[in-house]
């Protein structure tokens, strides 16, 4: 038999006696013959470990021009991934289980699930957080929904311009069938003001049931979100932030912007881009919102030894007790990816995140700098901004990428056709930077 | 593991000075002190401060408190609890997959893409469907999108009556879940003694919401482990009426090697491939929920699309057809390179073996037991099988019971009081890679509980004994909620 599979012709000869069939087939007399399968599946032979190996290593050669260096981000970031952090992670304890069910057994996931939750809320400002979610874009649609189920008749969401394109578009899908509306807030030279939303505010018809702005915004800029709290709820509508989660360190939290809930990507903190997958999405609210929030929550009992233990609790709100009734579907989380944000934030704590947090907002500012000096770019917004930046070019974008990227290079992430955005973290150096800068500048004189 | 030293909470052993990290010199003028104060975080995030051994210790320790498959039998239903094998972890490892930025330019990273789309050929066979996205992050998310897919379909026809999904009362939770948050109405049909759906009540509830019907959902084998013998009837009825059939992919082990939902009449599917392709379950995550369609519903799949053409592979954003994006890019890729070894591994032949061993192992145990468990359905299971408790519940041992003494003899236990057309339903689900002997020794111990059930009930009802911690009380955890440290301390004061 195959190495995964134990079985001797000893031990099939005795098990199907019990089960008192001849063969493995006669397992399956109960399926009409129209429906079984008789063919040979169309799948290449099985291969031993080491020609994997060797497939796999010799495809490393393959890709052109070998991996790139990173200055791209618009929600995947390339920050660094601590050996510890990937270590641990592999301790098939934790790799090989599943959902906690069984407290006696799962203290390992739901201790670590706690102080996940413990973290989030803390780096959040939040009064609670869930057990993770898949990624940012769904922790937003699914608080979308918690607004619109939270709301008594309101149905409208209205959206910032200035989210991720690509986490509007999971919100748009999730919202058209679930019939929520959802308006847009329009920017103005790249954020949305109050005098906007105020006037959206007061004029849907129906209510507005929630409102989503994102912090950076997905054009980088740190926006400024002063009077939002309090205009959204005198509409009785719930404020959802989305944010960063690495530049909570330093930005002011959506606690202190007055947000309900709190949503985002959690890949920021030390996780691989992995080509966007897995990363964790994270989603924190108030106190008061705790009993409409989906996904899992880990909460704090006694065992019947009086010890202290964790165990998933409040499971009245999820959807295999609700069915019909539910507002969410999600079952798991990201469990071993929120793991691995904690010991990320073990390891760094407050000072390392801030650290790391200074390499990037400097390093971003060193390059914007260095970028307008080649007088090719020009910073496209004047607003702060935190380690992610638009500029406008002036030849062709899609050329200069296509060209960086030759030279080993993602020198951003194109906008529109003359604005690039570029983003720098920890793990960029300075000399990276030079070498981008030098780069393109080789490519406009060979040009000319 | 010794508690008293090892059960602190991390947020417990910081002490403020100490750090785990070391990080380049920065080299830069600018500061963030640059951004406007109103704009920064006034009140400090109160992050633990700890050395690198004290965390490494500490998440070592807490792992000592867990039990995964590679501890040892863990048999719970509907889970597919099957080996993980290690070079599917190494090589979704490799710098070559983990360092990709997913909005790279395709010629840069053929590979990923290629693998990806590979990946999705190799489920369309196996599944006997035609196209497959891998976007869906978990089982969940992939019968969201199926359902998505249906919508989508009856709509591009200009049919928006079809708002109506027929469900088994049977089914997972999820199922139900997933349709009302796809803003479908749920339409229950019962079951019959033997488990099956009723083809009776199925007949009546088509006549009479015929053309308000948008698909119907099964498992199959369905959560009893049975399988559902009528299904050519069921999906041509369904398909008549003018509704699609989804496949709740939940129980495709054992179908590996025998059959396939694209041949059972299935039009729609989701495929958890942290179950049948043995991608580690991670303590609840991250899986991945590919979702497979018959030709025809390829338009509808959702955005990103990894497909090849004029000679290379390629990411395709826009559609005017499909139902929207679901996710920020494609999905949890570094799930799929551990499937797509896995099936390498295995190729054509031993992929075959899959569900036959699995099922073999299941009815072993159920014939095994059900002198001392009460078996509600006789007769061939697939992969997985329920009992309703123990034969003889004169003594007041539950399922609950029989659950937590397993934990005391090293066992994980099944998933218990699911289904919910028993009282104490005990599902059981060995998976194809569990040897006889492990079996056997489970028998044993089950076996052994029934007689302590008999002899000395209190043993098993307050069970287990051997555990870290002992059972624990949801009822506090429920009724005063405590769910971050910060909450703790002031709950303390």
């Amino acid at each position: 038999m195959y190495k995964y599979f134990p079985h001797t012709d000893d031990d099939l000869h005795q098990m199907l006696e019990r089960v008192g069939v001849d063969s493995l087939d006669a397992l399956y007399a109960d399926i009409p013959e129209a429906v079984r399968f008789r063919k040979e599946y169309n799948l290449p032979e099985a291969l031993s470990e080491m020609e994997i190996r060797r497939l796999f290593d010799t495809l490393e050669n393959y890709t052109i021009g070998g991996p790139l260096t990173v200055f791209a981000g618009a929600g995947i970031y390339d920050h660094y991934a601590p050996s510890v952090v990937q270590n641990i992670i592999q301790r098939s304890e934790f790799l090989t289980s599943y959902t906690p069910y069984q407290a006696e057994i799962s203290q390992g996931t739901l201790h670590y699930i706690f102080e996940y939750q413990s973290m989030m809320a803390e780096l959040t400002g939040m009064d609670i957080s869930n057990a993770s979610m898949y990624d940012g874009a769904t922790a937003t649609a699914e608080a979308v929904m918690m607004a619109f189920a939270n709301a008594k008749k309101a149905d409208t969401v209205l959206v910032s311009a200035t989210i991720d394109p690509k986490v509007r578009r999971v919100v748009d899908t999730y919202a058209k069938y679930h019939g929520i509306k959802i308006e847009t807030i329009p920017m103005k030279d790249g954020v949305i003001e109050l005098s906007t939303l105020n006037s959206q505010l007061s004029t849907i018809e129906g209510g507005v049931a929630g409102v989503v702005v994102q912090q950076p915004n997905y054009y980088g800029i740190v926006e400024d979100f002063t009077g939002f709290a309090d205009a959204i709820h005198e509409q009785k509508a719930l404020f959802i932030i989305n944010s960063i989660a690495a530049d909570l360190a330093v930005l002011k939290t959506p606690a202190e912007w007055g947000a309900d809930i709190a949503v985002g990507d959690g890949q920021s903190l030390g996780i691989p881009m992995s080509f966007g997958g897995p990363g964790v999405g994270y989603m924190c609210c108030t106190e008061k919102l705790i009993r409409k929030m989906p996904g899992r929550i880990v909460g704090m009992t006694k065992d019947n030894r009086d010890q202290r233990a964790f165990v998933l609790t409040l499971q009245a709100r999820e959807q295999h007790i609700r069915r019909q009734k539910a507002t969410s579907n999600i079952c798991s989380n990201q469990s071993l990816m929120a793991l691995y944000v904690t010991i990320y934030l073990s390891v760094m704590g407050r000072q390392g995140l801030r650290d790391a947090a200074e390499l990037s907002y400097g390093g971003a500012h060193y390059l914007c700098e260095q970028l307008e000096q080649t007088g090719y770019f020009k910073l496209k917004y004047q607003q702060p901004f935190f380690n992610e930046f638009c500029v406008t070019y002036d030849g062709d974008v899609d050329k200069l990428l296509a060209e960086c990227a030759d030279a080993g290079f993602m020198a951003g992430i194109k906008i529109d056709d003359h604005t690039i955005m570029l983003a720098v973290t920890e793990q960029r150096t300075k000399e990276e930077i030079d070498e981008l800068v030098e780069t393109i500048k080789q490519i406009r004189e060979d040009a000319a | 593991m010794n508690n008293k030293l090892y059960g602190n909470l991390i947020f417990e052993l910081s002490k403020a000075g100490r750090k785990g990290y070391s990080l380049p010199q920065n080299p830069y003028q600018h500061t963030t002190s640059e951004l406007p104060n109103a704009l920064c975080r006034q009140q400090e995030a109160q992050l633990p401060e700890c050395d690198e051994m004290t965390v490494v210790r500490h998440y070592t320790n807490l792992s000592h408190n867990n039990f995964g498959v590679n501890d040892g039998f863990y048999p719970l239903g509907s889970c597919t609890m099957k080996y993980n094998p290690i070079i599917n972890e190494e090589i979704a490892a490799m710098k070559m997959f983990t360092g990709l930025h997913p909005l790279q330019p395709a010629e840069t990273c053929q590979h990923a893409l290629e693998l990806y789309f590979r990946l999705q050929e190799s489920l369309a066979e196996l599944t006997g469907l035609s196209e497959f996205t891998l976007n869906p992050c978990a089982g969940a998310h992939g019968e969201l999108t199926g359902l998505m897919v249906i919508r989508a379909y009856h709509a591009s026809r200009g049919d928006y009556q079809r708002t109506k999904v027929i469900i088994p009362d049977s089914a997972h939770g999820t199922n139900p879940a997933s349709a009302a948050v796809c803003g479908l109405e749920i339409v229950e049909v019962k079951s019959q003694a033997d488990g099956t759906v009723d083809f009776d009540d199925l007949k009546r509830l088509v006549d009479l919401e015929g053309p308000n019907i948008a698909a119907m959902m099964m498992t199959n084998p369905n959560t009893l482990g049975i399988f559902e013998h009528a299904i050519p009837e069921i999906t041509k009825l369904v398909h008549d009426a003018g509704g699609l059939m989804y496949y709740d992919g939940a129980n495709l082990n054992p179908m590996l090697g025998a059959c396939r939902p694209g041949d059972m009449g299935f039009d729609v599917m989701h495929i958890n491939l942290h179950k049948t392709f043995s991608t580690p379950h991670g303590g609840g995550g991250p899986g991945s929920g590919p979702v497979g369609v018959r030709a025809g519903l390829e338009p509808f799949l959702p955005t990103p699309r990894v497909v090849f053409r004029d000679d290379m592979f390629r990411v395709e954003t826009t559609n005017p057809q499909s139902l929207g994006s679901i996710g920020a890019f494609f999905g949890n890729f570094g799930v799929m390179v551990k499937a797509y070894v896995y099936i390498l591994s295995l190729g054509r032949e031993q992929i075959k073996m899959v569900g036959p061993l699995a099922t073999l192992n299941a009815n072993y145990i159920k014939e095994s037991l059900k002198d001392v468990y009460e078996l509600p359905i006789e007769g061939l299971c697939k992969h997985e099988f329920v009992f309703d408790g123990l034969k003889d519940k004169s003594t007041g041992v539950t399922t609950m019971d029989v659950a937590k003494r397993l934990l005391d003899y090293g066992y994980h236990a099944p998933t218990i009081y699911f289904p919910l057309l028993f009282h104490e339903s005990l599902m059981i689900e060995p998976t194809e890679n569990e040897s006889k002997d492990t079996i056997d020794g489970f028998i044993q111990v089950m076996r052994q509980i029934a007689e302590e059930a008999k002899n000395d009930p209190e043993l098993v009802k307050t069970a287990p004994h051997t555990t870290p911690i002992g059972r624990v009380d949801d009822v506090l955890a429920a009724k005063h909620p405590i769910v971050t440290y910060k909450q703790m301390i002031n709950d303390a004061n």
